[in-house]
């Protein structure tokens, strides 16, 4: 069932026109990854949906338009993840989670009601960061610092979560740990958009592939199809080894140099 | 780890920060009833007191009830202030070296002020005074936001309250240039140096609504600076309304600086210095360093104003003076430690 649906969208960051005509609808319970080259115009599409930027066409969650939202029921809604987990001042773990309440109006992390002080608990366990709740963010690891700004976006327990780029920057184990964890999210009925340059994570652990060249959707649908020979050689200009490991799909882009 | 842990834990930081801001407070009224008893007439903290309250003799009443309680309540509402409105800034912008005086804002509120004593246009005692230098420092705080843009670094900031101050200065030197009278030049002068000397009810009168209008709509904002520490999409994702943010926290400063220059001519510094001495404290989170910075801010104008009257000296020595003298080297500290960020990263 369609839980998100855009129409004929259309966006622009200044004069210039960031996305055309793009149409989409995604259901709930899948884990879906938007890839695109570099300016593709993929972070915008993430904040057109979110409704943080304005953007003409019409936007549907869960049965009502977006535009009819205020901010604060839109914030129940969708819980948006930005690039590179800023944090701008140094403060414990458990608060940065505990900003994930916000929208429900529990703005003061030391006073949680019950029910605010178990989602932020649930959010840090999914993650595992409960055993430094108490550190400074910004002394945490880059690993681990990611996983506090995942567990801050669980916390929201919205029905939409979009993540720009929450592998980027990480090592290997730690991206397929983020991605591992983003797929338990969705098998719990919720729908998460993931942002990534990695064709390969795509491929292993999106249901659906959202692919976006200069603000159009060159292709959608599931990994195999939407990431197909053509595809990759007309949007990314790379052609790819495939192959199945452990009964999973592997995608390895290629460019001959 | 269960919820209890979890609550135990909120609860421990959330008393001690509790301890620190009683500490605080007793420092406030202790200086509070040190600068009623410090004059040409001494007077003892428990005479105070009593003249306070109606008692001990007619002299004693007058000194202090009349003649250094209004200097007192505006060290008080000004300093609180204008430690506020450098919290605020600071939360805002996430940024540790934000203030009002570094953005130009007092400067410009004292051309403004400036410009309606040189031009004659209204008594010196008139709501034509704050309410210019509120329209003046609002304007001055809007054009940095703005020339800043939304994530705008360190060194844009200031650069550009550089070039907002410098303007100010100038603009307020121009008017006195042209000011054909020079007991009014004179006495401008003397007021750009900030002082609450002689100050009046009547004073406390013009800057003290304004000034509480301003606290209560920073203080208004607290939770939104907290959530702002995640940047401006992740706050706005999260409900906050950032345009209408700026909007309050701009016009709170102008507000409260506004209506503290157009009283006692620019005292610097203040805004800047208060949040970073309650850090190690208080901690970093943007809303609770609210209220300990303004408590901070009253606790340095009213110590720099007593300091100002029991320093030996020929002439009078302005407090505007002293909270610069002090500020500046801290604020040289500031930069000396946010060096890496200023150098654009690089080092």
């Amino acid at each position: 069932m369609t839980l998100l649906s855009a129409t004929g969208l259309d966006a622009s960051l200044g004069n210039r026109k960031v996305l055309r005509d793009v149409s989409l609808s995604l259901a709930a319970g899948h884990l879906v990854a938007l890839v695109g080259p570099n300016g593709a115009g993929k972070t915008t599409l993430l904040r057109a949906l979110a409704g943080l930027i304005p953007s003409d066409g019409e936007i549907r969650i869960g049965g009502d338009a977006l535009a009819s939202l205020a901010l604060r029921e839109r914030a129940k809604r969708f819980a948006y993840l930005p690039q590179g987990h800023m944090v701008h001042w140094p403060l414990p773990a458990r608060d940065i989670v505990a900003l994930g309440r916000y929208p429900h109006g529990a703005t003061d992390p030391a006073r949680l009601s019950p029910r605010d002080m178990e989602a932020v608990l649930r959010a840090m366990q999914a993650v595992d960061v409960t055993a430094f709740s108490d550190r400074r963010v910004t002394e945490l690891s880059g690993g681990e610092r990611s996983r506090v700004a995942l567990a801050r976006v669980l916390a929201v327990e919205a029905p939409v979560i979009l993540a720009d780029e929450p592998t980027a920057s990480l090592d290997p184990r730690h991206q397929i740990d983020v991605m591992q964890k983003l797929r338990n999210v969705a098998d719990t009925g919720v729908l998460v958009i993931v942002v990534t340059h990695d064709l390969g994570l795509a491929a292993r652990f999106a249901d659906h592939v959202l692919v976006l060249s200069e603000g159009r959707l060159a292709a959608q649908g599931a990994p195999d199809a939407a990431l197909s020979e053509s595809v990759l050689a007309s949007v990314f200009r790379v052609s790819a080894y495939r192959a199945e490991f452990q009964r999973e799909a592997v995608i390895v882009p290629w460019a001959d140099v | 780890m269960s919820v209890q842990d979890f609550a135990l834990a909120a609860e421990v930081a959330a008393r001690r920060r509790w301890g620190a801001t009683a500490a605080l407070l007793a420092l406030v009224v202790l200086l509070l009833v040190l600068s009623l008893g410090i004059g040409p007439v001494r007077l003892s903290p428990l005479a105070v007191i009593e003249a306070l309250f109606g008692g001990g003799s007619d002299v004693a009443q007058v000194i202090v009830r009349e003649i250094r309680l209004p200097r007192t309540i505006l060290a008080f509402a000004i300093g609180g202030i204008l430690g506020l409105s450098g919290a605020a800034l600071q939360g805002l912008l996430r940024n540790p070296l934000a203030s009002p005086s570094l953005f130009g804002a007092p400067q410009s509120a004292a051309f403004g002020a400036v410009l309606v004593i040189a031009l004659g246009l209204a008594d010196v005692r008139s709501y034509a005074l704050p309410v210019v230098a509120i329209i003046t420092a609002f304007g001055s705080v809007f054009a940095l936001l703005a020339i800043a843009g939304r994530n705008a670094g360190l060194l844009i900031l200031i650069l550009a309250g550089l070039a907002i101050s410098s303007f100010a200065g100038a603009a307020t030197a121009l008017v006195m240039n042209l000011s054909s009278n020079p007991f009014v030049v004179l006495e401008i002068a003397f007021w750009l140096l900030g002082s609450l000397e002689d100050r009046s009810f009547q004073h406390v009168a013009l800057a003290l609504p304004f000034i509480i209008a301003g606290a209560a709509i920073l203080l208004s904002q607290a939770s939104a600076f907290r959530a702002l520490t995640l940047g401006e999409e992740a706050a706005q994702s999260l409900g906050v309304d950032v345009g209408r943010l700026r909007l309050f926290v701009i016009t709170g400063v102008a507000l409260g600086v506004g209506g503290a220059v157009a009283v006692t001519g620019t005292i610097g510094f203040i805004g800047l210095v208060a949040p970073h001495l309650m850090r190690p404290l208080i901690g970093h989170d943007p809303a609770r360093l609210l209220v300990p910075s303004a408590l901070t801010g009253s606790a340095l104008l009213l110590a720099a104003d007593i300091a100002v009257r029991i320093i030996p000296s020929t002439s009078d020595i302005k407090v505007g003076v002293l909270t610069s003298i002090i500020g500046v080297p801290f604020f040289l500290y500031l930069i000396m430690r946010e060096r890496r960020a200023l150098g654009g990263g690089a080092a």
